[in-house]
């Protein structure tokens, strides 16, 4: 069997500390800056905060994996060395990485600290995981949320590093670490400055019947009926009319949640080693309800007791959840 | 869904006069309280950077005024207002009186309150962003906190406004 390690979000100090405290076996955080995929306002963390972070979770047992998950543009690459070095200087146990050049860069520099390939580098292959691995030393892959539990079984078999697979909140489908709808709509890219549908762009309007529309940089992406659940406001996930389908439609995914709470035990003899909870830039709140809950699943699983999950349902988005290609890949 | 709520509600007869009274009364409670936090949580206003000068408009839409809060460090300002003079601000954010208590205290997820559109935003989401996540960052509840400033009448009233709400918008897990 393997460790299925659970590998929980902290967006703020106080929800690292609430990760650590609900039973996260390692949490993931990023730096104030364009150095991670959650580069948003009043998130993330500083210098001093993490060092207080480590300390803290590292008294308690729990590992901290520090997401530098972005791509540095040309000649720009100086913000995200001092934060690897920052990083290591505080003692973080990885690096979850995306570009080469970051990934060069630490197993250079700091050969004693492990990195993760994040779902950012968009890596489901075997011959590009193994590439990783071969070159930069890559303990373990984070896996794209496209995959079959087959297909993970077997792509097990064909890689020398760690699997790890999300298991809960967002369900991005986009070949991840090249999109640029956002980048097109407002000129700030996912990729390198870490912001998808930046905050600053977005804007919620009611309109007279109590239906609302979310915008972005001025351009309506969705309009939610009075009774409708929302969505976030991301392009990927937004409703559009279009000739053959006027009444509008989801052109690229639908706003749904991943939840593989009844998969478990399928990913964890597939050989994942890892799962993961998506969500650093959620609320305490979330980070404790969902935590606690697949802390209590996978400890009943390792125990081999009938895992008992909690309703999440409330925290998904659009309250609408899937198991998505993990079950099939026929979903949609 | 919400119930409507507009800044500028048509009042019905003696409302307007209510609220104000209302707003009269709270006032030196929310003073005290919003000077309490300041002091007891300084890191609260890095996190709010360039949103320390905006004005929000906090609207519980089953009371009869909303508050106005501009965390300014400097020249903090939290007042009740009354609907209809409420002030023109940078962002709004409506829902019921304790899913915005519990939001402040994490007792809630704020995405989650958005998608269940029990919780309403508008004006600039950034700052919006911004409020939400330093107050997130706060250890303890700021209820408990407040409500401990009045001693047993402050607790008292804190147990009788959340006996008041059924737990209908919390997740099923928490109930």
């Amino acid at each position: 069997m393997s460790l299925a390690e659970l590998i929980c979000p902290a967006g703020t100090p106080a929800a690292l500390r609430t990760a650590v405290d609900a039973g996260a076996d390692a949490v993931y955080c990023g730096f104030q800056d364009a150095t991670n995929a959650r580069n948003f306002p009043g998130l993330n963390f500083t210098p001093d905060e993490l060092a207080e972070a480590v300390t803290y979770a590292h008294a308690r047992g729990t590992k901290v994996l520090l997401a530098l998950n972005t791509y540095p543009p040309a000649g720009k690459v100086d913000l995200w060395r001092h934060a690897a070095d920052t990083g290591a200087r505080l003692g973080v146990d990885a690096f979850i990485v995306a570009d080469m050049g970051v990934a060069d860069y630490i197993a250079r520099t700091y050969p004693g600290i492990r990195l993760h390939l994040s779902v950012q580098a968009a890596a489901s292959s075997p011959e590009a995981i193994r590439y990783y691995c071969e070159n930069f030393g890559v303990k373990r892959v984070v896996l794209p949320r496209i995959l079959t539990i087959p297909e993970i079984r077997q792509l097990r078999r064909e890689i020398p590093c760690e699997i790890e697979t999300f298991i809960f909140g967002n369900h991005g489908l986009m070949v991840e670490g090249r999109c640029s709808l956002t980048n097109y709509l407002t000129g700030q890219s996912t990729n390198m400055d870490g912001v998808c549908s930046p905050a600053s762009d977005v804007e919620y309007v009611r309109d007279a019947d109590g239906s609302m529309s979310s915008q972005l940089a001025g351009f309506t992406i969705d309009r939610f009926g009075v009774d409708e659940k929302a969505g976030y406001p991301t392009i990927c996930k937004g409703r559009y009319a279009a000739p053959h389908r006027p009444e509008g439609y989801y052109a690229f995914e639908e706003p749904i949640s991943l939840n593989l709470s009844r998969l478990l035990p399928e990913l964890i003899e597939a050989g994942v080693h890892a799962f993961k909870i998506e969500g650093r830039q959620r609320s305490k709140s979330y980070v404790r309800g969902v935590v606690r809950a697949f802390r209590a699943a996978v400890d009943d699983i390792k125990a081999g007791r009938e895992a008992n999950i909690a309703d999440l349902i409330a925290l998904t988005e659009g309250q609408k959840q899937t198991q998505g290609a993990f079950e099939t890949k026929k979903w949609r | 869904m919400i119930p409507t709520s507009e800044p500028t509600a048509r009042l019905r007869p003696g409302e307007g006069a209510i609220a104000r009274l209302a707003c009269l009364v709270l006032q030196p409670v929310l003073t005290r309280v919003v000077r309490r936090v300041a002091t007891r949580h300084p890191s609260l206003f890095a996190r709010l950077g360039p949103h320390q000068a905006t004005d929000f408009l906090i609207d519980p839409v089953e009371l009869p005024f909303a508050l106005h809060l501009r965390p300014d460090p400097q020249a903090l300002v939290f007042r009740a207002v009354p609907r209809d003079t409420a002030p023109q601000v940078g962002a709004t954010i409506r829902g019921r009186f304790l899913l915005l208590l519990e939001l402040i205290d994490a007792e809630q997820d704020g995405d989650a309150a958005f998608f269940s559109r029990d919780l309403e935003i508008s004006g600039d989401t950034e700052a919006v962003v911004r409020l939400r996540n330093a107050l997130d960052d706060m250890d303890g509840s700021l209820a408990e906190e407040a409500s401990a400033m009045f001693g047993t009448p402050g607790r008292a009233v804190l147990a009788r406004l959340r006996r008041a709400y059924p737990d209908a918008t919390k997740p099923r897990e928490y109930a």
